[in-house]
């Protein structure tokens, strides 16, 4: 347990909070943290969202759809990565490529992606799938270079075929930053669910719904909505580092 | 059991120049239960004739055979011991072991029975379970050997495995090394830098001139196990095998002129 000097901020954060709305006195501005804490208090309650749906089915969506589109990446990003770690041919042919595109935001493919998905799941999938492909890539193509030469050789002397070394040693050698590509390409995937609910022709969605509120002039509904986005955010990035200290804890301990 | 090394050549090509000769017509007969060291300065390119004996490299020209079979790749009657720490961190040290039996398809169980054996060997039985951020450098380098061993190789090739270590850590397992040497009579072939390693540990030790590697000499050692090290003639043999050294060192002229004496 750290000491308590950690939370010292947040709480003068949340006292100056309140004074400020009672000074202010103007809710759209500023609303008073007793107007934000029901609605998070009562989160299975579509009352509180202004009819539509409740905070856990607004997050229930945006996660379903982090979920695929960070998948998708996952899936076609790792095993992308483990091919241009291992094959200089292949990495020198698609590297100028993707440092391209990489500096692209994903949000600057939401037109593109209206263009060719239309409205709706696919295209919030793609843009989420832009954001964590390239974190997900990067680190899976550092994460096999990383693995030493003597660690493969060992396993060649003692007779290990081309499979074996890739399922014996390349993967596991590299799991710890394949990990962590995962882990920040969710933290992006889940900042680019946000900006991508607000494409036209959406109705559920934390996003959706923080953007909502605003055009009915509830700001208090759109912090309570922003605390919920980042609690999840912090919860999920806090699964990941705890499967990096149960699985992987040998990277940090291993001189 | 015979290892036989004939006229190994080994290039490396640079680019736009002549390609670099780093071992020059290397012979050699290797036989049963021998303890061999190869040694010379660095560059002389020892790492680069086990690498290729291990099937890791290839050589430019040359060809090896073992009991009249030609080696030109990786075979299981061989298995290798490097310099740096080469145990798979993810792996406990029992799982570091049978990872060679595992490539051989053996079934669980007696493959845990043979690195249990092999354990006990280097004496770390009660760290089957350990991984390998628990344990010494010199611990390490044990489990290397008996993970190497642990394939039952006819031939154990050691690249400066104690290269890493501190002088005494280094001592303890070269005494070790030949206890257990002793007692299974694998084939042990040794690459060191250190002229007291070689004399305190080989049968044979093959010295090689700086780039490109050539055999110097092949002196024998003929002392009876344990060896002391502050004897007369483990001094005699040492200062021999260290004046070859240093002969070999200077420009190659000195050498035409002066040839070996002793």
């Amino acid at each position: 347990m750290r000491s308590p000097r950690i939370l010292l901020l947040p709480v003068l954060l949340i006292v100056g909070w309140e004074v400020a709305a009672y000074f202010i006195d103007n809710p759209f501005v500023l609303p008073s943290l007793s107007t934000v804490i029901p609605i998070l208090l009562h989160p299975f309650s579509t009352e509180y969202t202004l009819g539509t749906g409740s905070l856990v089915e607004n997050a229930a969506a945006s996660l379903f759809r982090v979920a695929s589109g960070f998948l998708l990446a996952a899936i076609i990003a790792i095993p992308l990565g483990i091919g241009m770690g291992r094959s200089s041919f292949l990495h020198d042919f698609l590297d100028s490529t993707i440092e391209l595109l990489r500096p692209i935001p994903p949000l600057a493919w939401v037109p593109l992606a209206l263009a060719w998905f239309k409205i709706g799941f696919v295209s919030i999938v793609f843009i989420i799938f832009i954001g964590a492909f390239f974190p997900i890539l990067l680190n899976t193509i550092d994460g096999v270079k990383s693995v030493k030469k003597t660690w493969v050789e060992v396993a060649e002397t003692l007779g290990a075929r081309e499979t074996d070394v890739l399922t014996k040693v390349i993967l596991p050698g590299s799991a710890p930053t394949v990990w962590t590509g995962l882990r920040v390409g969710f933290g992006i995937a889940w900042m680019c669910v946000v900006a991508a609910e607000w494409m036209p022709g959406i109705s559920l969605g934390l996003g959706y719904l923080i953007l909502y509120a605003y055009n009915f002039g509830q700001t208090n509904l759109i912090i309570a909505g922003m605390v919920v986005i980042g609690v999840i955010g912090i919860l999920i990035d806090q699964v990941f580092r705890a499967g990096e200290r149960r699985w992987f804890s040998w990277r940090s301990l291993e001189r | 059991m015979t290892l036989i090394i004939q006229d190994l050549s080994k290039e490396f090509p640079v680019p736009n120049q002549a390609p670099i000769l780093s071992l020059s017509k290397i012979s050699l007969t290797v036989g049963e239960e021998e303890f061999v060291s190869i040694l010379g300065p660095s560059g002389c390119g020892k790492t680069t004739l086990l690498r290729i004996i291990a099937g890791l490299d290839s050589a430019t020209s040359g060809s090896i055979t073992l009991d009249g079979e030609t080696i030109d790749r990786r075979s299981s009657q061989m298995a290798m011991i490097f310099q740096e720490y080469s145990l798979y961190p993810w792996r406990t040290v029992i799982d570091n072991v049978t990872f060679g039996l595992e490539m051989q398809n053996t079934a669980k169980r007696p493959a845990r029975d043979t690195a249990m054996k092999y354990l006990n060997l280097v004496g770390l039985a009660e760290f089957a379970e350990r991984f390998p951020y628990e344990l010494s450098g010199g611990m390490r380098q044990r489990v290397a050997v008996a993970r190497a061993m642990a394939i039952e190789p006819k031939i154990l090739l050691m690249d400066e495995p104690f290269g890493a270590l501190d002088a005494q850590t280094r001592n303890m397992l070269q005494k070790e090394l030949l206890e257990i040497w002793e007692k299974t009579k694998k084939t042990v072939l040794f690459v060191t830098h250190s002229v007291d390693e070689a004399v305190y540990l080989s049968d044979r030790i093959i010295v090689l001139t700086p780039r490109p590697g050539r055999i110097r000499e092949i002196v024998e050692n003929p002392l009876a196990r344990p060896r002391d090290r502050t004897s007369p003639e483990f001094a005699r043999i040492r200062r021999h095998v260290l004046d070859l050294i240093n002969e070999s060192s200077q420009p190659k002229e000195d050498l035409i002129v002066h040839p070996p004496s002793l």
